[in-house]
Formats: structure tokens, C-alpha cells, sequence
């Protein structure tokens, strides 16, 4: 099975974010970065699947040069070769206008199977796989935990709201949205690490590719989240709070 | 048409309660351009697909009906929504920001060059459009550009449905042309995984622990505390997902909704799918050593610490307070 899996680099999860001077996007220098959860879960997967019917794994990720560190890492981990779409303006995309970029790449690769994470942790959008399927003429199935390859076609398991799954039958080639949690992530070895190094990795310029497409939605402020409630924060050593917290929850809101 | 069309879905248990927060924010936009109401919904050849409607009703219900649609499948109902809002040409379609939304709106709103403007908290003037970015930490306002339908999905609890009874509404039926080829997956019937054994709705007090616990070696800590409290023990998904507790204790849109009295959480920084699942609890308590973190927009008290230490100190003074 040929497969393409489509990966982001996000703000590490740790990672101090802070509002940029214009208010339109946060500051992104000096930033730790990481590859996007979701997607790892979907490298995973591409990775099983490749393990166990042979065949191919391309990751696919789209951004600026520091986005290569991610690309290297999914390599190490056991991609066969990879795809970087250079751009420095994804922030004025909207996610019709990457997974365009991302289409238009995918399409001369011909592949069995694309996969990709849920949604970002960054912008959270959650489209542009399924994006991508339109874009592709592919048919497609979204928060996926399971995958299994039958003669040309796949059954997966698809989650639904509260606890509840499904399973869905569909043919080959198809585009799947991956959950996190269906597999257990590997690290990159030493060796994996080594061998990355050789891998190809070819860079593209998103100029050509030619799909220039305006956004039909604009970003355009950010800011820090309103509280609903007013939170009483317990301060002192952590003996102090602990103390301070029994205390409140005993007398005042009474839940003790 | 030129104006809102609200969607309903069919929810699993039968309640309208999504539905009529998607109306109310039909209604706040509605209010700011001053563009009429309807709605639409897929229903089966019999039943009235649009449940009880609170406040002022939309002036026309379409009730999109065909056999292909019995079951949700992404392409059929593309295929649906695409007539329908090719021949009512709305300047918005409401939907509310479900799985089967998230499933199907972005391919549907791409066959008009258009994208959907998901999981909206927030109308204002402009209209401007609020959602969240970073799992919670920053919120985004967004406006939409050009012309053509600009499609958006409302978060779960953003918008407080009416509570005044409504009037009636004139329903129009509508049926797609569908081709049974037209279809190409075949879903299954939902299941649950296992019979739930824990029922976290009815618990009085719940410690759910997130991420900031590092290891499973580490659970131990959690679990005393439990203990200390008479607590049932809950998680975010990350913890569920590496299997450090079962996947039946998970709070949030994809486990459980619970509204104990107390809710204390430990290393949980808060992303919107956990905060859905507990933010109606009584009383919620985070402990956690990012001050920014989502978790205290909704917490009444908070410690910003080091789990490590907090947490033994507070089992500690649990016991002594018995």
C-alpha cells in the first residue's frame, strides 16, 4: 500500500504562547516546536499498515523551513520519504487554501491511502482531511481508531459521541482522519535516527504549485480567553494551599 | 432565500436541547443582519424531524427525506445539503458542532469554495464570529469574506436555548437526488465497547487527573487522594488514551458528562472537549502549575503548583480535617 500521511508542526504543548504586538497571531519566535498529536497517531498508523501489507509511507507536511525538524523526526520514525511544501504564509491560507497545497501535492503520488490527524492543536480546525478526500474525489471517514486493510478495501472503527463507535466499510483509495489512542506511539531509535539522514526529502515551493486561492475566512484578533467564573487562587507553600482549599471547600462552598 | 437556515440533527437520545441552542444563535445573528430564520433537518418518511421548538419559530421547516439517508454517511449527506442550499441560496447555514458536523460540513462547504467556520463560542457585531485556538488558551475572532453561503458550527452549551414555548412551523419537504452509487461507505450500527460499569454521572465528588501526571507510575498519588476524598476517580482522554485508566472513566465529549458537587482537577489544563464534559459541576477545583491554563477560566478555587507537591499536601490535610 502506497500511503501519504499528512503531518503539522505545532507550538509544543508546553510551550509558553504569548499574543503577538498586532494581535493577530501569537509570537512564534524562540517557540518550542512539535509534531502535531493527531497526526502523529496517523504516522503510527501509516506505519502499522506499511509493516503489515508492505508498500510505501510519504509524510507530507506544509510550512516554512523549520517545519523540516518534524518532517526529519516522522523519517526517523520509519517513513520511506517525504514531502515539504515550502511556505511562509500559511497564516493567510484558510484551510481550504492549505489543503489545496496539500492536494495538489498528493495528486501526481497516486496514493492508496491518505492519512491525517483529527484536527491541530494549533488552530483546531479539524477540516483539512476531509478537505482533502473532497479535493481528491476520494470518499473519506473522520475520527478513526482502527484500521484494517481487507482484498481492496478498509473497515475501520469510528468514533462517535459519549462512548458510542461504529464500524465503516469503504473502498480504496480513501482518506481517513485519525483519532489519537487506537495505537501506542513509537519513539525514533538511534539507528532510525541515522538512517533519516539518507532519506529522500524532497522541498517544493508552495508558489508552485500553483493553487492560489483567497480565504473566505479571516483571522483577525486574538485573544486571551474571558474566565466565567471568578477563581479564588490559594496561594502559600503547597501545605498552605492544601490547607487554605479544605478549608474553603468545607466552609463556604460546602461540597466536603 | 436569502437569509439563516438552522440545521437540525437527530441526537442519539432523542434530545432537542442542541438544537435549540443552534436556533438561539440563528436568532443572535438573525438579530445583527437583520435576515430571516429557517431551518432544515433529515428526517424519515413519518416522523416530525424538528422536536419542540422554544421562542419564536423559523417561518419554514425543510424536511429533507430519502431512503439513501436512513443511515448518516458523509456522502449522502453532502450530497443532500448541497441541493438544498443551492436552491435556497442562504447567506448562512447553522449547524451545530457535532462528530456527524465535523464529518461532513468541511467537504460540503468546499463544494462552494467556501470553508467551515467551526466551533463558534460567540456572535458579535460585524458579524464577527468567536472560537477558541491552542485547546482554549487564546480565543479568535474571525469574519467571513466575500460572497456565497458562509457555513458555520455552533459549541455545545455556547448559545442558551429560550425557554418560552414557540408556535408552529410550515413545513416544506425536500428530496435530493441520490444514487445509490453515490454512497461509497457502509456504516455499521453504533456499539458501546463494553457495558459501562462505572457511572460517573451520579457520583458526588470525582478527582480527574490530565496529563501533568507525567506516568502511570504516578497514579498512586492520584488514587490517595481519591481515597482521602471518598472521590470516584475520573481523566482527561490523554490518560485513557496511554491506558493508565480505563477508557469508561474519561470525561469529555468523546466519555462522559458528569456535574458532581465537587470536581477537582489535577494536571488537566482544560481543552474545550474536556471542559464540555464537567463545566455544569458545582463546584470545580484545579490544580495546576500553568496559570494560564483554560482549566482556571471555569475552576472557583485553584492551586498553580506542582502536582508533585500539592497533591500529597492535600491528601494530607484531607485526613487531618476528618
Amino acid at each position: 500500500m502506497k500511503i501519504v500521511v499528512a503531518i503539522k508542526q505545532v507550538p509544543d504543548r508546553d510551550a509558553p504562547i504569548r499574543i503577538a504586538a498586532n494581535a493577530q497571531w501569537i509570537e512564534d519566535r524562540d517557540l518550542q516546536w512539535a509534531m502535531n498529536e493527531p497526526d502523529a497517531y496517523a504516522l503510527e498508523e501509516g506505519l502499522q499498515l506499511k509493516e503489515k501489507h508492505g508498500g510505501e509511507v510519504i509524510v507530507l507536511s506544509a510550512g516554512p523551513e523549520r517545519v523540516g525538524s518534524t518532517i526529519r523526526e516522522a523519517l526517523a520514525k520509519g517513513a520511506d520519504r517525504a514531502i515539504h511544501i515550502l511556505a511562509d504564509d500559511l497564516g493567510a491560507r484558510d484551510a481550504l487554501g492549505v489543503a489545496k497545497l496539500l492536494a495538489a501535492a498528493i495528486k501526481p503520488e497516486n496514493p492508496d491511502l491518505v492519512l491525517t490527524g483529527l484536527q491541530s492543536e494549533d488552530l483546531g480546525l479539524g477540516q483539512t482531511g476531509v478537505i482533502l478526500a473532497e479535493l481528491l474525489g476520494l470518499p473519506h471517514a473522520t475520527l478513526i481508531l482502527r484500521v484494517e486493510k481487507t482484498d481492496a478495501a478498509l473497515k475501520v472503527k469510528r468514533e462517535l459521541e459519549e462512548g458510542w463507535f461504529q464500524s465503516i466499510e469503504m473502498p480504496l483509495p480513501a482518506v481517513l482522519t485519525m483519532q489519537s489512542g487506537g495505537n501506542k506511539l513509537r519513539y525514533a531509535t538511534l539507528m532510525g535516527i541515522k538512517r533519516a539522514k539518507t532519506k529522500e526529502l524532497r522541498a517544493v515551493n508552495a508558489a508552485e504549485l500553483g493553487v492560489e486561492s483567497a480565504p473566505t475566512a479571516t483571522l483577525q484578533q486574538i485573544s486571551a480567553p474571558k474566565k466565567q467564573k471568578s477563581t479564588l487562587i490559594l496561594g502559600g507553600s503547597a501545605k498552605e494551599a492544601a490547607t487554605a482549599l479544605v478549608e474553603k471547600l468545607k466552609t463556604e462552598a460546602r461540597v466536603l | 432565500m436569502s437569509g439563516i437556515l438552522v440545521v437540525e440533527e437527530a441526537r442519539r437520545d432523542g434530545s432537542a436541547r442542541i438544537f435549540q441552542e443552534t436556533l438561539a444563535a440563528g436568532r443572535k445573528l438573525a438579530s445583527l443582519t437583520g435576515l430571516t430564520l429557517e431551518a432544515a433537518g433529515v428526517g424519515d418518511q413519518n416522523k416530525n424531524i424538528f422536536l419542540e421548538i422554544s421562542g419564536a419559530p423559523p417561518s419554514v421547516g425543510h424536511a429533507i427525506r430519502h431512503p439513501l439517508l436512513a443511515a448518516y454517511t458523509a456522502d449522502g449527506y453532502t450530497l443532500a445539503f448541497e441541493q438544498l442550499i443551492r436552491k435556497l441560496a442562504p447567506d448562512y447555514v447553522v449547524f451545530p458542532h457535532s462528530y456527524q458536523v465535523r464529518d461532513f460540513v468541511p467537504r460540503l462547504a468546499a463544494r462552494f469554495g467556501q470553508v467551515l467556520i467551526g466551533d463558534v463560542t460567540a456572535i458579535e457585531d460585524g458579524p464577527l464570529f468567536e472560537r477558541q485556538l491552542f485547546q482554549g488558551r487564546m480565543n479568535a475572532t474571525v469574519h467571513h469574506e466575500g460572497s456565497g453561503p458562509c457555513f458555520l458550527s455552533i459549541q455545545n452549551g455556547a448559545f442558551k436555548s429560550e425557554t418560552a414555548s414557540g408556535g408552529t412551523m410550515q413545513i416544506a419537504e425536500f428530496v435530493p437526488e441520490i444514487e445509490p452509487a453515490q454512497i461509497r461507505t457502509k456504516p455499521g450500527e453504533p456499539f458501546r465497547e463494553s457495558a459501562q460499569t462505572v457511572d460517573l454521572g451520579s457520583a458526588q465528588r470525582i478527582v480527574s487527573v490530565g496529563r501533568g501526571i507525567k506516568d502511570a507510575a504516578n497514579m498512586p498519588l492520584i488514587e490517595a487522594l481519591a481515597v482521602a476524598l471518598g472521590a470516584e476517580l475520573a481523566a482527561s482522554r490523554p490518560i485513557c488514551d496511554n491506558g493508565w485508566l480505563p477508557m469508561e472513566r474519561q470525561v469529555g465529549s468523546s466519555g462522559q458528562t458528569v456535574a458532581p458537587k465537587l470536581y477537582l482537577a489535577v494536571g488537566i489544563s482544560g481543552a474545550i472537549q474536556h471542559l464540555v464534559g464537567m463545566k455544569g459541576s458545582q463546584c470545580i477545583v484545579a490544580i495546576n502549575k500553568d496559570a494560564d491554563a483554560p482549566i482556571f477560566e471555569v475552576a472557583d478555587y485553584g492551586i498553580v503548583g506542582d502536582l508533585f507537591e500539592v497533591v500529597p499536601a492535600l491528601t494530607e490535610a484531607l485526613k487531618a480535617a476528618k
